[in-house]
């Protein structure tokens, strides 16, 4: 809309070419920096820049994602990485873009406020020489009677009308919609603190991932964690102390509606917390759209699964290992997978486990889970005997097992059968490794603590900068002005932005004036606008 | 142990609904298309049967909506629950309120000139929800259980049947000010250069679609902000970039960057409404391709 540029207080002129002194060179760039098209190019470039991250899986948000990457095809992967395509919005590149255009927004709106602040002190500009040349204008004959008192009555009409009105000589000159300014400058300044707000809250903020069996407790420590993502600024002091126990976990499926059944339709984790040593513990549920809040970190509820009660003895009836296993849910239906590894036996061997709710065998053969509720729950395990790679000290992924180094004993084409077990059920495990009991079956929860103390603010800002665009964008700002002629009166105005109704204010105006109002003598002249 | 009740049957009738709209659409669709073929057609006196047609173009519009609009309430109720949960019903719900903002539109402004769009374009989505995006009723899963279900998606789908109009006026300005319609000698240009005579000034066009587009800009705002608001209650974070959040941030800068070009000189006119287009295929990429092939956490086209 090229009105608006005769409004725009942004400087939007070609630019001349520089002298060839270093400040010239330094003004010519920060002038093409903060010039429209430059912010307009930036925000196209920041548009593009995103693209990526949303076709190669990121680090920060699908870090397995990732890894299989690099396992499916580890040269292209490589050389992806080396340009950050899996750190897009951390990468140079991304942050050279967006780091420009708030140098801009900010090289940009500054003067601007300065200007906006003094235009707000200082009354309407004067009237223009020519007003037929603004977009909307109007010549109206009137008698004497009218014009006498022409200016006392359009300074009194626009000023009940919402305008900042000037009496000059033989005119009026009036403006209204600063609000629109005001408006546009909230915007872009509250933009400024959105990003302040991310970083800093960014920087002090912290992540950790638990997963929590019925009957365990929860310390919130970095030794209570799974895996823990702390912001630049973070401290372990910023860990409040307190502890939550997963009481029980409940789950419904759906078992009613037909084109439904398994489909999950509630889970809820009913925990204890207790925030001071001896304290009181109270009770709550944590659902997923419903976190706990607790004193310096929120709970999530961010996934759940079974985890089965298994024991393992030796020959001799010597438990070697005991416990409750979470294992990993691998479908709709809960099919899932654990790994258990037992070290301190007299030969080490692991297991690898599949867990299966509601047990159903297809017609090759093979196990699958029908419903997502242990109806029929069973157990099958594969044994490999081998060294476990455990004492070597480096950690280890819980939930996997590395067999490339191990043989297998019992399942697959080792000659064993795969083991099966139901509730309660002891198999003998194969080479005389001695017995496994399945002796019940609990459910676990993965937990997210979570806490950036910048979401408040980021979300103060982004309303300011909502308020202000919404108030930008509908407040009609224009400029009014009415000036007495030889045998009657001009009305013009120039809108900032779109004005649809500018013809219409200019005629309204116009006929309020003339108390002698006859159509005939109203003589529109040729508008430009 | 919580239970819902899913009406099956109930979203089979809703589903006929959808058809008989979809039926109605078509001879609405086709009602003003010959309509625009009468205006433009050389002989003037077709044109007094012409605006016939359009009034029962129209009048068959208000019928479909009528039959759409039972379709999407039916379906809320089958499902116990808002009618926007996966894609076949933001499909339906997202159309019905396109048609809704443009007939309502048709009170304040004469943008009966675009009906042949509207309808024709409704008339697409509608057959790709059923054809493609159609699942039975589902509960929703725990993440979408949430009244920012509600809010984010409801204002989502203001914002992009706002933000579809201005596309519409915006190809409209575009063919119009396009030099191979100006000057093509092929008789198909001729008819379409006749056609295009009879919109509004391309002045008009263009305010017009700058006006549809800051209102959706507005919404689209809102949308983001919600969306981090509901992100941080059920993700643990109000913004990760997961695919959907990245695609919603493009979108966002795109407009931001239309709302630029519009004060910027060189920018405004075709190269702003450029940029409108581009905005709104963004939104028509978010909704297909990001769905059903990108990964992230927003899994809910039900297929
Ligand atoms: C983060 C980057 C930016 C974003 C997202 C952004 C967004 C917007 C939006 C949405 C509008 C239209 C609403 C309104 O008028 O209030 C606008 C207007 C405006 N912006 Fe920006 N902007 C950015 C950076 C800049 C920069 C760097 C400049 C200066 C070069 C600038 C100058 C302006 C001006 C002068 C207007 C008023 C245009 C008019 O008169 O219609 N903006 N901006």
């Amino acid at each position: 809309m090229a009105i608006s540029n005769s409004l725009s207080n942004s400087s939007d002129q070609p630019i001349k070419s520089p002298e060839l002194s270093l400040g010239g060179w330094a003004r010519w760039i920060w002038k093409q920096l903060t010039s429209m098209r430059t912010a307009l190019l930036l925000l196209l470039m920041l548009a593009v820049a995103a693209v990526p991250g949303s076709v190669f899986p990121q680090r920060s948000a699908d870090p397995n994602g990732v890894a299989l990457y690099f396992d499916k095809n580890p040269a292209l992967a490589k050389a992806l990485d080396a340009v950050q395509l899996f750190d897009v919005y951390t990468s140079v590149w991304f942050s050279a873009i967006y780091i420009l255009l708030f140098v801009s927004l900010i090289g940009c709106v500054v003067p601007r406020t300065a200007v906006h602040a003094k235009a707000l002190q200082s009354p309407p500009v004067p009237t223009p020489k020519l007003l037929s040349r603004m977009p909307a204008h109007l010549k109206v004959s009137a008698n004497n009677a009218v014009t006498d008192d022409l200016l006392i009555g359009a300074k009194a009409l626009l000023k009940k009308q919402g305008y900042r009105v000037a009496l000059n000589e033989n005119s009026v000159s009036a403006e209204r919609g600063y609000l629109r300014e005001t408006g546009n400058l909230v915007f872009h300044l509250s933009l400024i603190g959105v990003l302040i707000a991310v970083g800093v809250g960014g920087g002090l903020s912290f992540s950790g991932q638990r997963v929590i069996v019925e009957g365990e407790t929860f310390v919130n420590n970095l030794a209570g964690f799974d895996s823990f993502s702390p912001g630049t600024f973070f401290t372990e002091e910023m860990l409040v102390p307190f502890s939550v126990s997963l009481d029980k976990f409940e789950v419904d499926f759906d078992i009613s509606n037909p084109t439904n059944i398994g489909t999950p339709l509630d889970f809820r984790a009913y925990v204890s917390s207790r925030t001071q040593v001896d304290g009181e513990s109270k009770s709550a549920v944590i659902r997923v759209n419903e976190p706990l809040e607790l004193p310096g970190a929120n709970l999530y509820l961010t996934g759940n699964g079974y985890a089965p009660q298994i024991t393992i003895r030796d020959k001799a009836g010597n438990i070697t290992y005991s416990g409750a296993i979470p294992f990993l849910p691998q479908s709709s239906d809960y099919t899932s997978l654990g790994v258990i590894k037992v070290p301190d036996a007299e030969k080490q061997f692991g297991i690898i486990a599949f867990f299966y709710p509601t047990v159903d065998e297809l017609t090759t053969g093979a196990l699958t889970s029908i419903y997502p509720a242990p109806y029929d729950p069973l157990l099958t395990m594969n044994v490999y005997v081998g060294d476990l790679g455990l004492d070597d000290g480096l950690p280890k992924n819980v939930y996997a097992l590395d067999t490339a180094e191990m043989t297998q004993v019992a399942g697959g084409k080792s000659g064993v059968k795969g083991l099966r077990l139901t509730v309660g059920q002891t198999v003998d495990l194969p080479d005389g490794l001695g017995t496994a009991t399945f002796d019940g079956l609990k459910r676990f929860a993965s937990l997210d603590v979570s806490y950036n103390p910048g979401g408040l603010w980021v979300l103060i800002f982004a309303l300011l900068s909502l308020a202000g665009v919404t108030t930008s964008l509908m407040v009609p700002r224009r400029r009014v002005w009415v000036r007495k002629v030889d045998g009657g009166f001009e009305v013009a105005a120039l809108a900032r932005g779109d004005d649809l109704s500018l013809d219409k204010v200019v005629a309204e105006i116009a006929a309020s004036l003339n108390s002698d109002p006859s159509p005939a003598k109203v003589t529109p002249s040729e508008s430009n606008g | 142990m919580n239970q819902i009740a899913l009406n099956e049957g109930l979203s089979q009738i809703s589903l006929f609904f959808i058809y008989g709209a979809m039926a109605v659409y078509t001879l609405a669709f086709l009602g003003f298309a010959s309509h625009l073929a009468r205006l433009s057609s050389e002989k003037a006196a077709k044109s007094g049967s012409a605006s016939k047609l359009e009034r029962v173009g129209i009048s068959l519009m208000i019928l479909a909506v009528i039959l759409h609009g039972t379709g999407v309430m039916l379906r809320g109720i089958a499902a116990s629950r808002v009618p926007w949960a996966n894609m076949y019903e933001f499909s339906i719900t997202g159309s019905l309120v396109v048609v809704m903002i443009f007939l309502f539109a048709l009170i304040i402004k004469d943008l009966r000139l675009l009906a042949t769009f509207v309808s024709g374009f409704t008339l697409l989505i509608l057959g790709a929800a059923t054809s493609i995006f159609y699942v039975e009723v589902k509960s929703l899963m725990p993440a979408l259980q949430s009244y920012w279900l509600v809010i984010h998606v409801m204002v989502a789908v203001l914002a992009t049947a706002f933000f579809n109009i201005a596309a519409a006026l915006s190809i409209t300005y575009l063919f119009k000010t396009a030099k191979w319609v100006e000057t093509s000698k092929v008789k198909f240009v001729g008819t379409l250069r006749r056609i295009l005579a009879l919109f509004p000034s391309i002045e008009k066009l263009e305010r017009m679609a700058y006006r549809f587009n800051i209102i959706g800009f507005i919404l689209w705002s809102f949308t983001l902000i919600a969306g981090a608001i509901w992100a941080e209650r059920a993700w643990h974070r109000y913004w990760g970039w997961d695919t959907k959040e990245v695609w919603t941030f493009i979108i966002w800068t795109i407009y931001a960057g239309y709302l630029h070009a519009n004060a910027t000189r060189g920018w405004s006119g075709k190269r702003s409404a450029w940029l409108s287009l581009v905005g709104f295929l963004a939104i028509l990429f978010n909704f297909t391709i990001v769905n059903l092939y990108f990964k992230g956490l927003h899994v809910y086209s039900g297929l």
